[in-house]
């Protein structure tokens, strides 16, 4: 029996015309352009859908994978030179106080001298573009001397790894997140637990609807740190056809304003 | 042309035949024909209504193994759990009933949105943790292929309790309890907070418990639809109606002390239909109530609480629909983006509100000034008397506010406890509760569906252990208070 011809949670108003099977299945159904075979298939036999979400399954489950803490490392070497291994292991680079970065290269391997620096604090990590989500700033957030983080054009970095920054608040002085494709302004709010922070950059947050009210009240909220974002007068030079970034008018930055209930 | 000329040809002939003729078929009405017989083959078809007259699409199934009242999120939360958790994929067939298709009077969707883990009951904490992890993953739980990602919209800011000299202790204690299970939450003393949040006024607060991370507001309404749609992937079924009767079946029997006790079992839901007297009885096996603030009403439709009161057969299931007040607000000079949702000692509370310095605020009202839950009218007098003067007392910066909108929704208040009902019933046995949760029922529902799932699966309570919250309570008069209910 077909499971979705008893769904009758559509509001009348959706449903007029004719519905085939497909759309009855999906509330926020996307505009499929091209319909691929595989996406054919998978409508029409079970087996086929059963193995595209077991596809779906693996593919996350290697983020996590990829995420773990390197535990033996942490118990022997203690966490510093953890959180090194674990970020040169991703491609990044890793500064520890007074040395030079370090680097792994393009197949992420690294020389071992990394172990040598057992007493020396991590100051300094470049983790741009890495694939580090929530799970993977375990190894980060141990390193009680780190100063400068970047966070640049990492893609699983979003509102949730924000806001769990909060212990690094006493050393942390520059902390860089520009281009992260999920940072909006609900993690930004939760910045303000690092009091320390000197330079913040901000650009190029494309999740971010206003870009510069955020940086205004981003600035208002932490007033020691130099906030590097977008030109806020910018969007007001460029005319009504834009966007307004109007900072005087209270729109809320969601448009789901109880209001229009 | 030619077509004209067979046609007055044809005609002549043809209509001298066709006097004597029953089924009066021409040759010429060929494309009419052919999409009569199209729609004939169709019906005959497997999957098609074959007779449209009596057209059973909108009704649900005859036999359902479990039937859902309530397709609230602590309904669709016990429905993926029960999918999610079955041995065997489509072993189980879920029916869930719902009688607002638009969700127009429902709690979740009216719901202010936050999740905290500021409770002083273990179990409300470990719920809280349980459900936040779910929320933070909830796109590896609720993915389905070929649909975006869900966005909740999470804004982790923490929630702030303050307390005065008499609450600080016990506001100790429970943060304390709170560390222990695994929340990360700070004391702050009063010039600790000045620092912090210079808007705010000290006065008469004498300690304050702050949130650090996984607490915060999220948007309820696209919960639902991620958890609505994914259920529909998993092959829950689904039923606009209205659920008006159970047929039930009595058995007696003996317990260790020699008395005599009734069990009733529920075989049939009678689901009556939208505008219509038509019904339909499904045949179930379980039923599981999470109808929300009118849980207490299904509850009576089973027999729960008709017989002698002072025993157990006379205990109702002691949940109303109490309205409570929301208010958006502006306020040009407001607090800025690092606010949390801060909790007064008075019970007033307020969280930001987008960008642009709007807040959304209330109060739970007194025992004295509950107002008639019978529609959802917003009181606006109560803002300006109740809620404004502490209001501007705590952040005098909220003496120039305007309110934008109201609006009010029901908690599902549990008059006996104030805290959530799971499990199942000890006399009608195939009745098992996910309601109750009077105002933090959208923070607990992944954690409640699981438990209710794994109670129906296994037997027991695996995951978190929800003992505390059965029905037996009610008779045996062991109350489970909440004390940080906002």
């Amino acid at each position: 029996m077909d499971p979705t011809e008893f769904l009758r949670l559509i509001p009348p108003k959706w449903n007029g015309g004719k519905r085939g099977f497909r759309d009855l299945s999906g509330m926020v159904a996307p505009e499929r352009k091209r319909r691929t075979l595989l996406q054919f298939l998978s409508d029409h036999f079970y087996d086929v859908k059963f193995l595209r979400e077991f596809m779906l399954q693996k593919q996350m489950q290697k983020l996590y994978l990829d995420n773990r803490s390197f535990t033996n490392i942490q118990d022997r070497y203690g966490p510093d030179i953890a959180g090194a291994f674990f970020i040169l292991q991703h491609g990044g680079s890793v500064k520890f106080r007074d040395r030079e970065w370090i680097r792994s290269d393009e197949y992420k391997r690294f020389s071992a001298e990394v172990l040598k620096f057992q007493a020396v604090p991590v100051e300094a990590i470049d983790a741009s573009g890495c694939v580090i989500n929530y799970y993977g700033l375990d190894n980060l957030l141990p390193l009680k001397e780190l100063r400068s983080l970047s966070l640049q054009r990492c893609p699983h970095v979003d509102d949730w790894c924000l806001s769990r920054l909060y212990p690094l608040s006493d050393s942390l002085q520059e902390l860089l997140l520009a281009g992260c494709p999920h940072i909006s302004e609900r993690g930004l709010a939760c910045l303000h637990h690092l009091q320390n922070l000197q330079r913040l950059d901000i650009s190029d947050l494309p999740a971010v609807e206003y870009p510069g009210l955020t940086q205004i009240l981003v600035e208002e909220m932490l007033p020691n740190c130099e906030v590097v974002g977008t030109d806020w007068a910018q969007g007001l030079r460029l005319g009504p056809e834009e966007r307004p970034q109007n900072t005087a008018s209270p729109i809320p930055a969601k448009p789901t304003a109880r209001g229009s209930r | 042309m030619l077509r004209r000329f067979l046609r007055l040809g044809l005609g002549r002939s043809l209509s001298i035949r066709e006097v004597g003729t029953h089924s009066g078929y021409s040759i010429l009405d060929w494309d009419g024909k052919v999409s009569e017989f199209k729609k004939k083959i169709q019906s005959i078809m497997p999957g098609e209504p074959g007779d449209l007259l009596c057209d059973t699409r909108h009704l649900p199934p005859e036999h359902s193994d479990v039937v859902i009242v309530g397709g609230g999120v602590l309904g669709l939360s016990v429905a993926f759990w029960l999918k999610k958790l079955a041995k065997r994929r489509d072993a189980i067939r879920v029916l869930v009933v719902e009688r607002d298709h638009m969700y127009s009077k429902a709690s979740t969707g009216l719901s202010v949105g936050g999740i905290r883990q500021q409770f002083s009951l273990p179990q409300n904490v470990q719920l809280s943790l349980f459900s936040i992890d779910f929320l933070r993953n909830i796109n590896e739980y609720l993915a389905v292929v070929d649909t975006p990602p869900l966005d909740l919209q999470f804004n982790p800011s923490g929630y702030l309790l303050l307390a005065t000299e008499k609450g600080a202790a016990i506001l100790e204690t429970n943060v304390k309890m709170q560390r222990q299970e695994g929340a990360k939450i700070s004391l702050m003393s009063p010039e600790q907070l000045q620092k912090k949040f210079p808007w705010m006024n000290m006065e008469g607060v004498a300690l304050a418990s702050y949130g650090l991370e996984n607490e915060g507001w999220f948007d309820p309404w696209s919960l639902l639809q991620g958890l609505r749609r994914k259920v529909q992937s998993m092959g829950v079924l689904f039923c606009q109606g209205e659920v008006t009767r159970f047929l039930t079946s009595s058995n007696s029997m003996r317990n260790s002390s020699g008395e005599e006790v009734i069990l009733r079992r529920i075989h049939e839901v009678h689901v009556k239909m939208d505008n219509s007297l038509e019904y339909q009885p499904v045949e179930c096996a379980i039923v599981i109530n999470a109808a929300g603030a009118w849980s207490g009403q299904v509850a009576e439709l089973a027999g729960i609480g008709k017989g002698p009161p002072g025993t157990l057969q006379g205990t109702k299931l002691p949940v109303e629909p109490r309205k409570r007040f929301v208010y958006l607000w502006h306020c040009p000079q407001g607090p800025g983006l690092e606010t949390p949702l801060v909790t007064d000692t008075n019970g007033v509370y307020f969280r930001r509100e987008g960008l642009g310095n709007n807040y959304v605020g209330g109060r739970s009202p007194t025992e004295e000034e509950e107002p008639d839950p019978a529609d959802l009218e917003v009181d606006h007098d109560f803002f300006q008397n109740k809620v404004w003067p502490h209001l501007a007392q705590r952040v005098p910066v909220f003496e120039a506010l305007k309110v934008r909108s109201a609006w009010a929704g029901y908690y599902d208040y549990n008059t006996f406890d104030q805290n959530g009902v799971v499990g199942p019933h000890p006399l009608v046995v195939n009745m098992y509760f996910a309601t109750g949760f009077s105002g933090h029922g959208l923070q607990h529902a992944p954690g409640v569906g699981r438990a209710v799932a794994e109670m129906l699966l296994e037997g027991r309570f695996q995951t978190i252990d929800m003992s505390p919250f059965l029905f037996s309570r009610f008779y045996l008069e062991e109350k489970v208070l909440e004390q940080n209910i906002i």
